[in-house]
């Protein structure tokens, strides 16, 4: 079972998020589980989502407490809520942002993770760009089809526009787009340097 | 269809998929998504036939469905938690006038301290109300218990709570089949009621009854919910037959076969408690789970069969009746008459609180050892619970108790 | 539903008078044809007004409506002594669910009939004043706000008569309750704002509200028959004096109910989409005094020293209703 835990703020579509990987899992023939970490905040207050793929049903109805990822959307979190608990140097880290983990003072940190599970991406910018609205989610989500195999990129687009319609859906396709190439090229040049 | 999809989404479909004719709405935590979305469906058009009323509190919710349901029509509405109570007058009248009106409780604690997470507060406080109460353990079992729900009142003439974890299971994204519309008008007919307001046959419903006939009205009720003790399961047996899958019954086990150690629980906890019993059979231990579907009528007969080899009963409660106890593991006492077994009632989830896996496992594994209180409760941070002891010791003016906790867990205690 | 013969003495004293009208102008209850929806033999007390204006009003919508009624009632007088049963009165399909419920299960009635395509068959909810400007007050705005197509009808007889005489928000300031004691320096219910529903009704914009009193059946019958004309919320306030609780001989009730009128205190009007649109005019005003004096809740009022700033403040109250409702006829008086 591999297990997501998404950080943000109220407002940044933080639970689409993970309605959506769920949806992208689901449409490649897995089982998946989404859920809010079920608060009464409001625009702005950290909120967490979960989502849980498998092979197999998901019986399990705890919260994700050892992430196999963490997505990150807003990295002003960063130093103010503990969105590292439960994860491991084997731990997937994606996290929205133009700056590198180093710049974002959590190089320390990361010491001993694998190199290429960590990733940022600049998903705002990128949302703003296509979709016209600071809404990170889609981007993280082409981002996290590009670093992990859990869902295809496709899978991640029809996920999307079962969420949203016409131009918005579109939109936020094209920043996934965007997100996931960003990641390749990086990749690329990482592994030719 | 198979889809992946909210809770809360499911249960809407397929509360449509019954044609309900009339639908009272008020919203509440974390049951709105639900008459959300069916007031979706009846404005756009895909939900014909069918008069959605916003109402201006639960109280007139459920009014509206009785006198709906007196006139003829088939009838829906959803509560949780406070609305529960809010209504609670009202949830004795239509069971007291035979109403067959199906309705959503989104489990969730009742305040003070106000909360909004899951637990069974609610839907327990009204077990003895005269509806039927089912709990569903997963979404798909959620959508498939309101199509046997409207069958299983209909019948009866009796109302029926289909019990749904609040956010565990409304707010999930989960796969699940979503039967289609032949299926559904296969296994559900048309509502025939027993009673009706009509002004070519004019009836009074709701006299006053007094002691020389209250007594047999009441055991009348008693009668019916006996008589679903033997529906429910064949009910669900046909379900099966048209749908294809296992839904609903009064209870279901999971590797009870030769379990010395059984776990009953209520709601979507089985399925954690399923992931743990798969481990600790792994390593050998004899234990096994019972679901029970089916709070009221209680299917007393059923358990006590299974029980009756058992040696140990562990009874996971997201209730507490306060003063005693645990309210289900005191239903089941009357289904352990004769049986002589180590029962442990443990009170967990309150408000919301997540009750995880390894936590299940250490109590199973205590249980196993014959090492657990009578009763427990599942995570409680004690030293919380004294330091707040120590400050009502201390003054008698200690203030509000919950905010004490707070601050004291924020590391600002007094 | 079969009608039940009417024997001439129930038809009232208007029989005769009713002779010189156009048929459609008589009196309903004069009509040999009337259904009777709340028959003879209910447990009610001698001289109840609450029984004579129901049975008035029912039975006048039941004739605008082709005999298509469906009533839902409050927990109440009303509902306790016309259905011991098996002798229910009611001749009509009828339901009492809870005290303060009644206009939401009438809302959950009229949407039943609206799904199933019966728009012929009209819902009336009715309740005493407890059930309607206190417990049931929510609902009844609930279904005003939602203009559900129901007809509403208080029997407003100032108190909680069926639990033993308490105060209700209807009962008026001075009068004596099992719960406002007719004793200390200000005996009797307090002078507070009151709770003027009908006014209440009107604020939510409903397309009909009337007033109406058992003293004066023929407008009670034409405004239910006016409101049934409408399709919407609704709202009748009918006063019915209540010989226990107001301590008045029941051969009185009549006669109290058309003094609470030419007094001021009681006024009668109409009003569409929250506009009064008509008020009936007091051909012969009278003094508060002699409504109040045979009315044994307020005999604290006579007493040796009588309570003369008190009978002021009342009579300032009916004042203010017939300048406000210009009850008075203004060519001739003012």
């Amino acid at each position: 079972m591999f297990q997501v835990r998404i950080h943000g703020r109220g407002g940044q579509g933080v639970v689409s998020a993970a309605e959506m990987l769920s949806v992208a899992a689901f449409l490649e023939d897995k089982h998946a589980q989404a859920f809010p970490s079920f608060g009464s905040e409001r625009m702005g207050a950290p909120v967490m989502a979960f989502c849980r793929i498998d092979s197999k049903e998901i019986r399990l109805r705890e919260p994700v407490m050892n992430p196999d990822a963490l997505i990150i959307q807003d990295p002003t979190l960063l130093h103010q809520v503990d969105l590292f608990s439960g994860v491991t140097t084997e731990g997937l880290i994606l996290i929205n942002s133009t700056r590198s983990f180093a710049e974002l003072g959590i190089g320390d940190f990361v010491e001993g993770f694998h190199p290429d599970l960590l990733c940022t991406v600049p998903a705002t910018e990128l949302a703003l760009k296509h979709v016209g609205r600071p809404l990170p989610n889609a981007a993280l989500l082409g981002g996290f089809a590009a670093v992990c195999d859990q869902v295809r990129l496709e899978s991640v687009f029809a996920a999307i526009r079962e969420k949203f319609s016409g131009k918005v859906a579109e939109g936020n396709v094209a920043a996934a787009r965007e997100a996931f190439e960003i990641v390749m090229k990086e990749r690329e040049e990482a592994s030719h340097a | 269809m198979l889809k992946q999809t909210e809770g809360s989404h499911a249960i809407a479909e397929s509360v449509a998929l019954c044609r309900p004719e009339v639908i009272c709405a008020y919203p509440i935590t974390p049951q709105t998504h639900i008459v959300e979305g069916l007031g979706e469906m009846v404005k756009a058009g895909e939900l014909q036939n069918c008069e959605f009323i916003n109402v201006e509190s639960e109280f007139a919710a459920l009014s509206v469905a009785i006198g709906a349901s007196a006139a003829g029509a088939r009838t829906y509405t959803a509560t949780a938690s406070q609305g529960l109570l809010f209504m609670a007058e009202a949830v004795y009248n239509a069971a007291g006038l035979g109403l067959p009106i199906v309705m959503t409780i989104g489990n969730r604690a009742i305040g003070a301290p106000i909360n909004i997470w899951n637990d069974h507060t609610d839907s327990m406080s009204m077990r003895d109300a005269g509806w039927i109460q089912l709990y569903a353990e997963t979404n798909q079992e959620a959508a498939d218990l309101h199509i046997q729900a409207f069958r299983l009142a209909e019948e009866l003439s009796m109302p029926v709570m289909v019990c749904v974890d609040g956010f565990i299971l409304t707010h999930a994204y989960e796969r699940l089949d979503i039967p289609t519309q032949e299926q559904v008008d296969a296994y559900l007919p048309p509502f025939e009621p027993r009673q009706v307001l009509d002004p070519s046959e004019p009836v009074s419903i709701g006299a006053m009854v007094g002691p020389e006939a209250f007594m047999e009205v009441r055991y009348l009720a008693h009668h019916k919910q006996m008589r679903a003790l033997e529906l429910i399961p064949q009910l669900s047996a046909e379900f099966r037959q048209v749908f294809g899958r296992d839904s609903g019954g009064l209870m279901r086990t999971y590797r009870a076969e030769d379990a010395k150690t059984i776990v009953v629980a209520l709601g979507s906890v089985n399925g954690t408690i399923k992931d743990v019993i798969d481990e600790l059979r792994d390593e050998g231990y004899a234990i096994g789970a019972a679901t029970i579907l089916s709070f009221r009528p209680f299917p007393s007969e059923e358990l006590h069969e299974l029980l009756s080899h058992a040696k140990r009963l562990v009874v996971i409660e997201k209730s507490l009746a306060v003063g005693i106890g645990g309210i289900v593991s005191h239903n089941l006492r009357m289904a352990l008459s004769g049986i002589s077994l180590h029962a442990y009632t443990v009170v967990a989830g309150l408000g919301g609180r997540p009750i995880t896996k390894s936590s299940l496992r250490s109590l199973f594994e205590r249980a196993l050892r014959d090492e657990l209180e009578p009763l427990t409760f599942l995570d409680l941070n004690q030293s919380a619970v004294d330091r707040e002891l120590e400050r009502e010791k201390a003054r008698r003016r200690s203030g509000p108790s919950a905010e004490n906790i707070l601050r004291d867990l924020a590391g600002g205690a007094r | 539903m079969e009608l039940q013969p009417i024997k001439f003495y129930q038809t009232g004293t208007f029989t005769v008078g009713n002779r010189l009208l156009d048929a459609d102008q008589r009196s309903v209850q004069a009509n040999m044809e009337r259904t009777n929806s709340l028959n003879s033999g209910h447990r009610a007390c001698q001289g109840c007004g609450e029984a004579l204006g129901a049975r008035y009003a029912i039975d006048a919508a039941m004739r605008a409506s082709n005999n298509q009624v469906i009533a839902c009632n409050a927990t109440g007088c009303l509902e306790v002594f016309s259905t011991p049963y098996p002798e229910t009165s009611w001749q009509i399909p009828w339901i009492h669910s809870l005290f303060g419920n009644a206009a939401a299960v009438a809302t959950g009635v009229m949407a039943a009939m609206k799904v199933k395509g019966r728009k012929d068959v009209r819902v009336i909810a009715q309740g005493g004043d407890g059930g309607t400007t206190d417990i049931g007050f929510g609902c009844l705005s609930g279904m005003f706000d939602r203009n559900d197509d129901v007809l509403y009808i208080c029997y407003d007889n100032q108190a909680y008569m069926n639990t033993g005489v308490q105060r209700s928000s209807a009962t008026p300031p001075a009068a004596r309750t099992a719960t406002t004691m007719a004793l200390g320096p200000e005996p009797g219910a307090v002078f507070g704002q009151g709770k003027n529903v009908p006014l209440i009704a009107m604020a939510h914009g409903i397309p009909y509200v009337a007033t109406a009193s058992v003293a004066y059946l023929r407008d009670l019958e034409a405004k239910v028959s006016r409101a049934m004309t409408v399709r919407g919320a609704r709202y009748i306030h009918i006063l019915v004096p209540c010989p226990l609780g107001w301590g008045a001989a029941p051969h009185d009730t009549i006669k109290l109910a058309r003094l609470a009128v030419e007094t001021g205190l009681f006024p009668l009007f109409e009003a569409e989409h929250g506009e009064v649109t008509s008020s009936n005019k007091i051909r012969h005003r009278v003094p508060v005094e002699e409504y109040l004096k045979p009315q044994k809740r307020f005999a604290h009022l006579f007493g040796k020293t009588p309570a003369v700033d008190t009978l002021a403040r009342i009579q300032e109250m009916a004042d203010r209703n017939i300048r406000k409702f210009r009850l008075m006829d203004e060519r001739r008086h003012g």
